[in-house]
């Protein structure tokens, strides 16, 4: 074990044989769950480690595997950038697969799960497998390997209709964008040797070459295209609130927070590193993308009334909020601008982890929810933190971390993205300097709306008094589930108070990718502020402000308890009224009634409200509301190509003719014009 | 004064006739309207006479005094005059809604400024970047024109054009010369006279001065 | 390390603490003298607090550690920004800690948790309160970043004490930027901290109140705390527009003797904003909920049109 490499190719080669443990202990479920996900646990832990040391040398290792096709072996590296996205994988799996080992214990007796265990092993190992990838030819398996175990775990529940539907839908996206990315690496390995050879698959043969302008663009655009795909980039988002919500909780927290970041991987990857040159406009683009995907995302979240579909249009924002990061970082190397690349580099992949983090906890917390309430809209649930306390406490952890709020983690990342566009003015352009403000506007008014999103996802599940009819029992998580749970909000905690330390850590790979390092100021003034230019230009110190906040709250409390003043516990006041039901409080539809309002021309929203029953107009004894919220980009874009690719098969249907002679004619057309074209 | 200060004092001018501008974009109100005109007149003529001070051109006072009679008192009262006599409503409605209107006039800002950077590279007047505000003024009052579904304010719109423009002539060339001014200074007040005949008439005709009526008298219905 | 940050420091605190409620019992005062009545006193908010703290607390029988938590939240978030303010002299220690950006977020969290206090006991005049004031935040946020932007390229910093000495060595008065930029952060203050015409703070009428619906349910000290923490949030928001547009009289870094001016100077100022608050308040009237778009996306507009002033005209 003297490089990380090997450190984490054993960590794939321990995921990969779960199959095997899966055969021989499929007998005894139980024992099953518990050994399959403890080997996910082991190797994530081992797969974090390779990660961190990677990271913190600032060297890259290589490994070149014998399989694969001859003469065409595959190639394995594993460097900063790739080093960073397999801790992102490897911790928000080591929290993950501890979680699923209380988790999938609800699906005893129910089904059986060695299908379960089986693909959640693979799916974590073929994503190691595309950050670890050093050619294409491994990087599209692997990008497959991931994309097929994610079907089947979306797929679990397959005796209803509509998961079918969203793993099928999940399955056409992801391969359309596979396509892209296959087109746009035959574009660069065929440039790198002039197409003269194949060994141009080979990343190294990419890095080392220069394409020209036009090819380059073509090679980007594609590669933008699948990746947008796979990461639920707008408007290639529509997969993800399908898919993510109907797979079991512990897959819907994996494929939304380290997923979706394999895809982010691609484009960083593919734009500094193997095009390395490119000009202002493409960084535009991605920043265009990004704010579009974080403003509408958030929109479309606050429209939803079932828990984890929210979420996944959360994920939907949170990776346009990345791309912002990536877009500005883009656009400030493309202008030689390398230290404000770097800091916007570094906003965007610190947003990364926090996401994978944040976004975890979530979905968690969700399935925990799910699992007590057997519930997914939010509608009918209320009052569990009195029933489920350490949930609803972890659960808010990720509430706020996903608001940016200080003191966790969510509020650093979009901090460092702010400071990023506040230096906008650094850019020599006019057009670009002018727009860039809007920019951060929007950054700020998506903030905002995430902040009262999950107040309306926390307040409606957690908080009030139960909603639906009848209320069933309801338990906490199991410990397993909870000790998951628990890490992962530490983490977050750390990462919002210590950002100066992980900044310091990851400051080799804007060193490598962009040719400059933050590291050098951000730490300059003392390790527990974060001062991403200069001091006198912005700082920041988490851990004061959390220990502030902490001190005013412990000390007010102290003084006030001092007072022998009693706390009764009475009926609720409510202005007096008395007759007060679940039925009168607020629940999430109607809290998101304003913003629904005021944002809503960007939906189709269908509202109706009719009296029922044989009361007086006025005073209706019962009254039916019915809203309903579609997607507009179903009919702007997705019918119109479904109707085109209808239309085209169609076309072509024609060919096959049903008779022999038909056939025969074609291959001797066939033959003919090969012999010609021979001569 | 030095040159400074008062390059200074008129680019807080031209701000202010940016925000009155916008402020005439989104006022709803019918007197709100013309009084906002009246103080982008005022802003107007001070800045008039500041650059001729500066630049030394004295017929600019002269072009100065003018807009202060004409724009500043005597065309808000002729509106004041037409809305009291034809009872007009005091609330106007819009094509769009009011912050859509305001984005696309913050679009039109950006675009102008875009579109006189060569012009700012190669002038080396104290007024230059005037110019991109002036421009945005004229597109503003266009864009007031547009969106608005009253007569009264399409002529608003039209006056604030011509002010655009002025103050564009201010800042880019030091003002025209000042036959051109009196001239164009006449052609406005008689557009707003024969304007107002012209509105008696449709009131008359159609008890209403909204734009949409009007749209009865075309051919195919 | 001189002693001399800490006690300024700690001086902020107390002036926090003290003049707060004084700030609102002059704004009372004014408000009511304009209006025609007889006023309760300079004092009076003292007095209210105080009673409150003697009170007995009656929680709801569902409240969770949430709704008792939060009060203590809010007011540990408002003393921590009196102490990132430079109100009283740019030499703070903990000026560091926080630039503009992060004191609009902690006045975020502070909302975050009153709102899930709203929630939490299950009334429909809570949950009413929560969407609102969401509602309000999330429109004044993109003009309070706006804004900030706008200030911010002046002075090329987003740190306050930053801002507060570039101003200080002051080019020049007439920049409109800043004046729009002043223009936007009034209108802010207002949406912000709940005065007309985005809510009215003295109405507990279920179509109009917005920030007194979420506290409803509160007594006892957990009510002084919050009654304490609204007077702080307006105190700091007007303290945070004289330290970005008005410093003079703040002390610079290292001028002890100026403290006392600089003290005197701020009463003074503060009564002036007291003031125009008023003239504000009396001569508008509260706007429809949806109006407030409007009055938002006027914030925004006049933000950006300073940002665009700065680029076009400076």
């Amino acid at each position: 074990m003297s490089e990380p490499i090997d450190l984490a190719f054993s960590a794939i080669i321990l995921l990969l044989s779960a199959p095997v443990i899966a055969m021989l202990l499929n007998r005894s479920q139980h024992l099953l769950i518990t050994a399959g996900f403890s080997l996910a646990v082991a190797a994530s832990a081992l797969a974090v480690a390779a990660g961190v040391w990677t990271v913190s040398n600032g060297t890259a290792n290589k490994m070149i595997l014998v399989a694969g096709l001859p003469d065409l072996p595959f190639h394995l590296r594993l460097d900063p950038l790739s080093g960073f996205f397999v801790v992102v994988i490897g911790l928000l799996s080591l929290f993950v697969s501890i979680y699923s080992i209380g988790y999938a214990k609800g699906f005893l007796g129910q089904r059986r799960i060695t299908s379960l265990v089986i693909f959640y092993c693979i799916f974590i190992a073929g994503m190691f497998m595309v950050v670890l990838a050093d050619d294409a030819l491994i990087f599209l398996i692997s990008w497959e390997v991931m994309a097929a175990a994610s079907y089947f775990l979306v797929m679990f529940e397959d005796e209803r209709i509509e998961n079918r539907r969203a793993a099928l839908l999940y399955m056409v996206v992801a391969h359309v964008g596979a396509i892209a990315i296959l087109l746009s690496f035959g574009v660069m390995a065929g440039l790198a040797t002039g197409f003269k050879d194949f060994s141009g698959y080979t990343f190294d043969a990419m890095r080392a070459s220069q394409f020209p302008v036009e090819w380059a663009a073509v090679a980007f655009f594609l590669a933008f295209f699948g990746f947008a795909a796979k990461a639920g980039v707008i408007p290639l988002h529509v997969w993800l609130p399908e898919a993510h919500p109907v797979a079991p909780s512990n897959v819907s927290a994996l494929m939304s927070g380290v997923m979706l970041k394999t895809a982010i991987y691609g484009i960083v990857r593919v734009t500094f590193d193997l095009i390395k040159i490119f000009p202002w406009w493409w960084g535009a683009v991605v920043l265009v993308f990004g704010l579009v995907s974080a403003v509408m995302g958030v929109l479309y979240a606050l429209m939803q009334h079932d828990l984890k579909r929210l979420l996944a249009y959360h994920s939907v924002e949170n990776i346009g909020i990345i791309l912002i990061g990536i877009g500005l970082a883009m656009i400030f190397a493309s202008v030689k601008l390398p230290l404000l690349a770097a800091l916007a580099l570094i906003a965007g992949i610190y947003h990364t982890l926090n996401h994978a983090m944040f976004k975890g906890l979530l979905f968690m917390g969700a399935g925990a929810v799910l699992h007590a309430t057997h519930e997914r809209n939010m509608e009918e649930m209320g009052g569990l933190i009195h029933s489920m306390p350490w949930t609803a406490a972890l659960f808010l952890v990720g509430c706020i971390s996903i608001s940016a709020l200080p003191p966790f983690n969510g509020f650093v990342s979009e901090w460092l993205t702010f400071q990023a566009f506040l230096l906008s003015p650094s850019l020599p352009g006019s057009l670009l300097k002018l727009l860039m403000p809007m920019g951060a506007a929007l950054l700020a008014l998506t903030g905002a709306l995430a902040a009262a999103c999950f107040v309306k996802a926390f307040g409606v599940t957690f908080l009030g008094h139960w909603r639906g009819l009848r209320k069933p029992r309801v338990r906490e998580a199991n410990w397993p589930m909870r000790l998951g749970m628990v890490m992962t909000a530490l983490v977050c905690l750390f990462l919002g108070i210590m950002p100066t330390l992980v900044i310091e850590w990851m400051d080799t790979i804007p060193g490598q990718l962009v040719g400059s390092k933050m590291g050098t100021s951000a730490g300059a003034f003392g390790w527990m502020w974060l001062t991403p230019i200069t001091h006198e230009r912005a700082s920041y110190s988490g851990i004061i402000v959390f220990l502030g906040i902490l001190a005013v709250v412990v000390i007010s409390y102290l003084l006030l308890h001092v007072k022998p003043g009693t706390i009764q516990r009475v009926p609720i006041w409510d202005c007096g009224f008395e007759k007060i039901s679940e039925r009168m409080q607020y629940n999430a539809a109607s809290f998101s009634m304003p913003i629904r309002r005021i944002f809503g021309f960007l939906f189709s929203i269908r509202q109706r409200v009719r009296p029922v029953g044989n009361g007086h107009s006025a005073f209706p004894k019962r009254i039916h509301y019915s809203l309903r919220i579609r997607d507009r980009f179903w009919g702007w874009l997705y019918r119109p190509v479904a109707d085109v690719s209808f239309w085209v098969s169609r076309k072509v249907g024609r060919l096959q003719q049903g008779r022999i002679q038909a056939y025969l004619i074609y291959s001797f057309v066939t033959i003919i014009v090969l012999l010609v074209f021979s001569i | 004064m030095n040159l400074h200060l008062a390059a200074q004092i008129i680019s807080f001018l031209a701000a202010l006739v940016l925000l009155t501008a916008f402020g005439m974009l989104v006022q709803r109100r019918m007197y709100g309207l013309i009084h906002l005109f009246a103080w982008q007149g005022l802003f107007l003529s001070i800045s008039t006479a500041l650059v001729g001070f500066v630049a030394g051109k004295h017929h600019l006072y002269i072009s100065s005094l003018l807009t202060l009679t004409l724009k500043v008192a005597l065309l808000p009262y002729i509106l004041h005059i037409l809305v009291q006599r034809l009872r007009i409503h005091k609330e106007i409605e819009t094509v769009v809604n009011v912050p859509t209107t305001m984005l696309i006039g913050i679009a039109l800002v950006i675009f102008s400024y875009h579109l006189t950077a060569p012009v700012r590279e190669i002038s080396t007047l104290v007024t230059r970047s005037i110019l991109a505000v002036a421009l945005a003024s004229v597109m503003i009052g266009l864009l007031m024109m547009i969106t608005r579904k009253h007569a009264v304010t399409q002529i608003i719109g039209f006056l604030a054009m011509e002010n655009g423009l002025f103050f564009a002539a201010t800042s880019a060339t030091y003002g025209m010369p000042l036959v051109v001014e009196l001239g164009v200074a006449l052609d406005v007040l008689i557009a707003a006279f024969i304007f107002g005949i012209f509105f008696f008439h449709i009131h008359t005709t159609f008890d209403s001065l909204d734009v949409e009526q009007m749209a009865r008298l075309k051919e195919g219905d | 390390m001189t002693i001399a940050p800490f006690i300024i420091e700690v001086l902020q605190f107390v002036i926090l603490l003290c003049v707060a409620p004084l700030f609102a019992g002059w704004a009372k005062m004014l408000k009511c003298w304009s209006q025609g009545r007889t006023s309760p006193g300079l004092f009076q908010p003292y007095r209210d607090i105080v009673k409150l703290f003697s009170k007995d607390v009656a929680l709801a029988e569902n409240a969770s550690w949430i709704f008792r938590f939060t009060p203590y939240l809010v007011f540990g978030s408002a003393v921590l920004v009196g102490g990132i303010i430079p109100i009283l002299s740019t030499d703070l220690p903990l000026a560091a800690t926080a630039d503009v950006i992060v004191l609009v977020a902690l006045f975020a969290i502070a909302r975050f948790f009153t709102a899930l206090a709203g929630m939490d006991i299950g009334t429909a005049f809570g949950g009413m309160g929560s969407s609102r004031e969401m509602m309000i935040s999330s429109l004044a946020e993109p003009a309070m970043l706006m804004a900030i932007f706008t200030i911010s390229l002046a002075a090329k910093s987003t740190s306050l004490s930053q801002m507060v000495q570039v101003i200080y060595s002051g080019q020049s008065l007439f920049r409109p930027s800043i004046a729009f930029a002043l223009l936007a952060f009034i209108l802010i203050t207002l949406a912000e901290t709940g005065r007309i015409p985005v809510d009215n703070p003295a109405t507990h009428l279920e179509l109009t109140m917005i920030h007194e619906a979420m506290i409803l349910e509160y007594s006892g000290r957990h009510l002084a705390l919050m009654e304490w923490a609204g007077m702080m949030k307006l105190f700091l928001f007007v303290s945070l527009g004289i330290a970005a547009f008005f410093p003079w009289g703040i002390a610079p870094a290292g001028d002890l003797a100026a403290i006392p001016v600089a003290f005197i100077f701020l009463l003074l100022k503060l009564c002036i904003a007291g003031i125009f608050l008023v003239l504000i308040e009396t001569g508008l009237a509260k706007m429809r909920l949806f109006r407030l778009t409007e009055f938002l996306g006027a914030a925004f507009l006049l933000a950006t049109l300073g940002m665009l002033s700065h680029f076009i005209l400076e």
